[in-house]
């Protein structure tokens, strides 16, 4: 619904504390919009830099549009300080297990769905390094009912890029992708290549998957981060034009 | 997106953070997103002491030049020290 200036709106924003992977508490950003709802859900995987302000900014405009919105703090078990300072303990650890990843941000979509003024829908959006944990936790936690997928490098790789805290490639997982995915990338961006890109959607295309790819000129990797000298003014309004009207079709309740 | 292209050394000194000096115990030295510098990929070097949290940490964000001078003109300077008998 497009917003009249007559209209009441409100959001409550907060930090919480929910269950993730093995159980661990761990800290959340909360963003919901005022009102008995009911209203449908996201969750965000949060990029490599952190769980940052972009992040908590990120997580009140989803609220802003409609969305019960939960933001994982995904390096809670580094430890706590400036977001920049724990995200450079993560970086220099080689970054998150991707099983660890997977089993926060299925937490987060629990801990949603228990909410009794959620519609039952559940996405998940993530960027960069979020982009990749968001479309692997869709593959591999069942139960999210759309996922948006913004330059999300490594979802290809080769095998001398696997580790033990990422032992097999996203992309090996599309078989059992659930959900329709949107994908928003780059034509300027190394991670992933467009040619990354195009084996991903391949991929969705073999197994016949609900998808849609948009492949932005004259932008590299994260147009959407305003505060960053790769943000792309007009790639980024539409790109998260985009996102709204594909959450709209997925995950409003007549979808 | 993330590189994840990062070594860690052992270092003996000090560093001066945000509450002051602390002893330093390592240095991660990374090639990927900056945090500050304008570049899309940085050489980042964290000097840190672990066992006092994620805030005991000195960041430098450099470009690939800089980061190539840098480590030039540091072995210069040790080689003029050495040269000059200031080693012990």
């Amino acid at each position: 619904m497009i917003y009249q200036t007559d209209m009441y709106e409100g959001v409550l924003a907060e930090t919480i504390t929910m269950t993730g992977a093995n159980g661990d508490q761990i800290n959340a950003y909360f963003a919901r919009p005022l009102g008995p709802g009911p209203f449908p859900a996201m969750v965000l995987a949060h990029h490599m830099p952190g769980w940052d302000e972009w992040y908590r900014e990120a997580t009140f405009r989803f609220a802003h549009h409609g969305y019960a919105t939960l933001s994982p703090n995904l390096y809670f078990r580094a430890g706590h300080g400036t977001p920049e300072d724990v995200a450079a303990k993560v970086r220099a650890d080689g970054g998150l297990q991707d099983d660890q990843a997977v089993g926060d941000l299925a937490g987060a979509m629990h801990y949603l769905r228990a909410l009794p003024y959620v519609n039952g829908k559940v996405g998940v959006f993530g960027t960069c390094s979020g982009g990749r944990h968001a479309y692997l936790t869709a593959c591999r936690a069942p139960g999210f009912n759309a996922i948006v997928d913004c330059w999300g490098g490594g979802v290809v790789m080769g095998k001398d890029q696997l580790s033990a805290n990422s032992p097999v490639a996203p992309i090996e997982y599309t078989k059992d992708l659930a959900c329709p995915v949107l994908g928003l990338f780059g034509e300027e961006d190394g991670h992933p290549t467009p040619e990354q890109v195009k084996q991903h959607e391949a991929e969705l295309k073999k197994h016949d998957k609900n998808y849609e790819f948009h492949m932005y000129p004259e932008a590299g990797h994260g147009f959407f981060y305003y505060h960053r000298p790769m943000y792309r003014q007009a790639q980024a309004v539409d790109g998260w034009q985009k996102i709204f009207a594909f959450l709209e079709k997925y995950l409003s309740i007549s979808a | 997106m993330c590189t994840m292209i990062v070594e860690k050394v052992k270092v003996d000194g000090s560093g001066k953070g945000v509450s002051g000096w602390f002893a330093l115990q390592q240095a991660n030295v990374s090639y990927d997103h900056p945090f500050d510098a304008p570049l899309e990929h940085a050489l980042n070097i964290d000097f840190v002491n672990e066992s006092r949290g994620p805030s005991a940490r000195v960041a430098v964000e450099l470009s690939e030049r800089a980061a190539r001078e840098l480590v030039r003109t540091i072995l210069s300077v040790l080689d003029k020290a050495e040269a000059g008998g200031h080693l012990a």
